[in-house]
């Protein structure tokens, strides 16, 4: 137990330190943009004067490091500026989109886990059956289909030909109405669903045949097990430790990629507030956007890599032995 | 154990999300019902304000939501163009053109329940002039020299120089209450709505004031719903999500609505103007026939229709119909390549030249730029696209003028004025010009700034000053049973007051 606590310590440690890291790089990238953050302000009219003042409004002609220390002083202190543009706090505006990206990302998550996890395994296990031929062929195809075409083509039919459901957009009270939230959700969701299961599937199916070609199951079955039970039995856990890894990067992607499935749906996600931020050169809301999404994202990683500690005893054994 | 749990939780989400899917229905009967009362009416739009502010980097978004709707200023620019009286009970004009004395209307309160007083209107103006001010229509005021407030109805303006657009530009001045707060996140405005809820990246809602001093609002709410994708807009309104769309930027959107009776599509009369723009300081565009021989050179008609099919205007010049000096200058240089090829020619450029056209990468640009390339290849001229961003045209093109010709679409009415301005990035620069632009602010009465006006309007045709390609056209589509919206959309001004549905 103390292994593990120094483990968590460690990585902990470790996560700190690469949103450090991610904090300066995020900041230099930015600076290094053509353009002037003082443009968004001001319009084709404007004066030497007005772009001066602008520039001062912003902070733009102070010293890049003293633009650093701030941002990194104002984050410590859990402020994550305000925008040079709304004039709101930055912080405010990324819960709010949170509320829209979060579930967006997770429901998305957890149905195409559960979808792929069928598909792939049948797949593996009645790979010679024609519809486990369909399946892998679908996922295949899945794959090589861009999620704004998926969100296009389920607009077209369930929105436009259907009037199932709303064709984008999102219901002004949010989650105070959760029926009408999930409505307003449920094609980007599907569109989500859709690309992610059929790549999650193409893994699940791989590591599934693996274990079912092993010699640990070969044995089980030869001492009289039937494969489902032997797969069951030994298989499963197998099977989940590359597939537990994967889903980590899955997330994470999603969690990145809602930017386009927001832009096709008109959802005020954090996609689509890093998207216009950029566009207006608001530095505090791009830093925002992305020191909030890359914190997500190590945290995904921290938790699919104890996941896989939890499923496999042999990666803790690993870590007891370097760990003492 | 846990994978049961697992299981059962997968299989209870998909269960969840199925019933809700069942649900969709029963949310359209009501708000199918909504629609029967014409109470709220959802306004599908791309131009979402970035804050309430009009001073303060706002964007076009405020202007369509808040002018007219929210705020209110002394004098009101219709959509027709014409100027009216609106906070404004009335005004003379001194003799000598330097002295505005306005008198205020009475009872108008803000909404905060404060009534408006002269100075609410000092203070309103020296907002728009102020140091920080981001407003495009802070230099239109540099001739004001003073603002005086003998009686809480009255607001007496002085002028170092006559300006005859004095009251014009006034209707770009909201009116806000001395006290108020932060006005990008807040309003204090007089218009015949409130500010309701802000959902940031989705939607703005309007609610009728109640004690608006005017006539009211003929619906209840007013929702403007923001979209990012231009056939996300129209998606939303084949599925009544929304009922009409402020404007339709790309005809391939319009496809979808034409003859079909459900919709309506209104086109009015914009003042977009697509300019091939000179670089008038740099050889070979220094010369008058240069710039002609490669206007005469494009086939503005052709390229009209194959960007927008029957819509749109061509225009020979810079003033679009709706201000008050326009004139049909289309034919002052004819689309003729021999006559391009003959001025060249002349011009001493027998083989032609080559030049770089600096283009923004969105639309209809990008698209302009090859038609222009290849009509210009018709008469020895060689055109290199130079694609680039919003804000890199803003810095190398508008601040550093370091370019030899570009794309841009003007928006504004009365911008012919700028070619009176031989600092303007175009470098167009005839004394006569400016003189006449001058003469014109400082006209005694509208005919002879017109006449003025008109002059200047015929000088920068003939001098080939810049190449006008066409007046973009101005598309409202709504559903078919939703009227009273403005349909030119003056300055991107929406005024959202009459629309009713039903």
């Amino acid at each position: 137990m103390n292994a593990v606590a120094r483990y968590v310590a460690r990585r902990t440690l470790f996560l700190l330190l690469s949103l450090a890291v991610a904090m300066v790089v995020i900041f230099a990238l930015l600076r290094l943009l053509p353009g002037d953050p003082a443009n968004a302000l001001l319009s084709v009219n404007a004066t030497p004067e007005q772009i001066a003042a602008a520039r001062e409004q912003v902070g733009a002609d102070e010293p890049v490091l003293a633009q650093l220390t701030t941002w990194v002083g104002q984050v410590l202190a859990g402020d994550l500026g305000t925008s040079f543009v709304s004039g709101r706090e930055v912080l405010p505006d990324v819960v709010d989109r949170l509320g829209v990206t979060i579930p967006l990302t997770l429901f998305a998550f957890v149905l195409a886990a559960s979808l792929a996890s069928v598909v792939g395994f049948v797949a593996a296990y009645r790979a010679n059956r024609w519809y486990g031929v369909v399946l892998s062929g679908l996922a295949q195809l899945g794959i090589a289909v861009p999620v704004f075409w998926v969100g296009m083509v389920l607009v077209w039919i369930l929105a436009l030909d259907l009037g199932l459901f709303p064709s984008g957009g999102y219901p002004r009270a949010g989650w105070a109405e959760p029926a009408e939230a999930l409505r307003y959700l449920t094609l980007p969701v599907a569109t989500v669903v859709t690309v992610m299961t059929a790549s999650l599937a193409r893994y699940v199916r791989s590591a599934t045949q693996d274990v079912l070609g092993s010699d640990y199951l070969r044995t089980a079955r030869s001492l009289g097990s039937s494969l489902p039970h032997a797969f069951w039995r030994h298989g499963l856990r197998n099977a989940s430790v590359p597939v537990i890894a994967i889903l980590g990067v899955e997330l994470a992607t999603t969690l990145l990629g809602a930017v386009v499935v927001e832009s096709v749906f008109s959802l005020p996600g954090l996609g689509s507030m890093l998207v216009r931020a950029i566009a207006q050169h608001d530095y505090p809301s791009i830093q925002g956007v992305l020191l909030v999404t890359t914190f997500l994202v190590l945290v995904i990683g921290f938790a699919a890599d104890l996941l896989q500690r939890v499923v496999d005893p042999r990666l803790r054994r690993r870590t007891t032995g370097t760990a003492a | 154990m846990t994978r049961f749990h697992t299981v059962r939780a997968a299989v209870g989400l998909i269960l969840s999300v199925a019933v809700v899917a069942g649900c969709g229905s029963s949310g359209d009967d009501e708000r199918a019902a909504g629609n029967e009362e014409a109470a709220v009416i959802h306004v599908g739009s791309l131009y979402e304000p970035q804050n309430l502010s009009n001073v303060d980097g706002g964007g076009q978004g405020v202007t369509e939501a808040l002018n007219g709707n929210v705020y209110e200023s002394l004098f009101k620019l219709t959509d027709d163009g014409e100027l009216e009286n609106l906070l404004a009970e009335d005004y003379s004009v001194s003799p000598d053109g330097l002295t505005y004395t306005v008198t205020l209307r009475e009872g108008v309160a803000f909404h905060s329940g404060k009534p408006v007083t002269s100075e609410d209107v000092r203070s309103s103006v020296e907002r728009v002039t102020a140091e920080s001010s981001q407003s495009a229509r802070k230099s239109s005021f540099e001739p004001l020299a003073s603002i005086e407030t003998p009686d809480e109805r009255t607001v007496v303006f002085t002028l170092a120089t006559p300006s005859i657009s004095f009251p014009y530009n006034l209707s770009y001045v909201w009116i806000v209450n001395t006290d108020a707060g932060d006005l990008k996140t807040e309003e204090d405005g007089t218009g015949p709505y409130t500010v309701g809820d802000w959902t940031r990246g989705s939607s703005l809602s309007l609610a009728r004031w109640d004690e608006y001093w005017g006539e009211p609002a003929a619906n209840a709410e007013v929702v403007f719903q923001y979209f990012t994708d231009a056939s996300a807009m129209g998606n939303a309104l084949l599925t009544n999500e929304v009922d009409i769309l402020t404007s339709v930027q790309s005809p391939d959107a319009l496809a979808q609505f034409e003859g079909n009776p459900d919709y309506t599509i209104a086109e009015g009369t914009s003042t977009t103007k697509e300019l091939l723009a000179f670089n008038d300081q740099m050889a070979p565009f220094d010369d008058v026939q240069v710039r002609k021989a490669v206007y005469s050179a494009i086939d503005r008609e052709k390229l009209l229709s194959s960007i927008w099919g029957d819509y749109g205007t061509l225009i020979g010049s810079m003033v679009p119909p709706t201000d008050p000096w326009y004139e049909d200058l289309t034919d002052v240089n004819p689309y003729d390549p021999a006559l391009a090829e003959e001025l060249l020619a002349e011009a001493g450029l027998p083989d032609g030249f080559s030049f770089t056209l600096d283009t923004p990468t969105y639309d209809p640009h990008p698209t302009v730029a090859e038609f222009v390339q290849s009509e210009l290849a018709k008469v020895g001229v060689t055109v290199e696209i130079n694609p680039i961003s919003a804000d890199e045209w803003y810095t190398k093109v508008f601040q550093e003028r370091d370019f030899e010709a570009t794309l841009q679409e003007h928006v504004n009415d009365r911008d012919v004025v700028w070619y009176g301005d031989p600092d303007f990035y175009w470098g167009y620069d005839n004394p006569q010009v400016t003189a006449w632009v001058q003469e014109a602010e400082q006209a005694a009465t509208p005919e002879e700034q017109t006449e003025k006006l008109r002059l200047v309007n015929r000088q920068i045709a003939e001098d080939a000053a810049s190449a006008w390609l066409y007046l973009h056209p101005q598309i409202v589509v709504s559903s078919s049973d939703v009227s009273g919206y403005p349909v030119n959309g003056l300055n991107s001004q929406f005024f959202v007051y009459d629309i009713t549905k039903g």
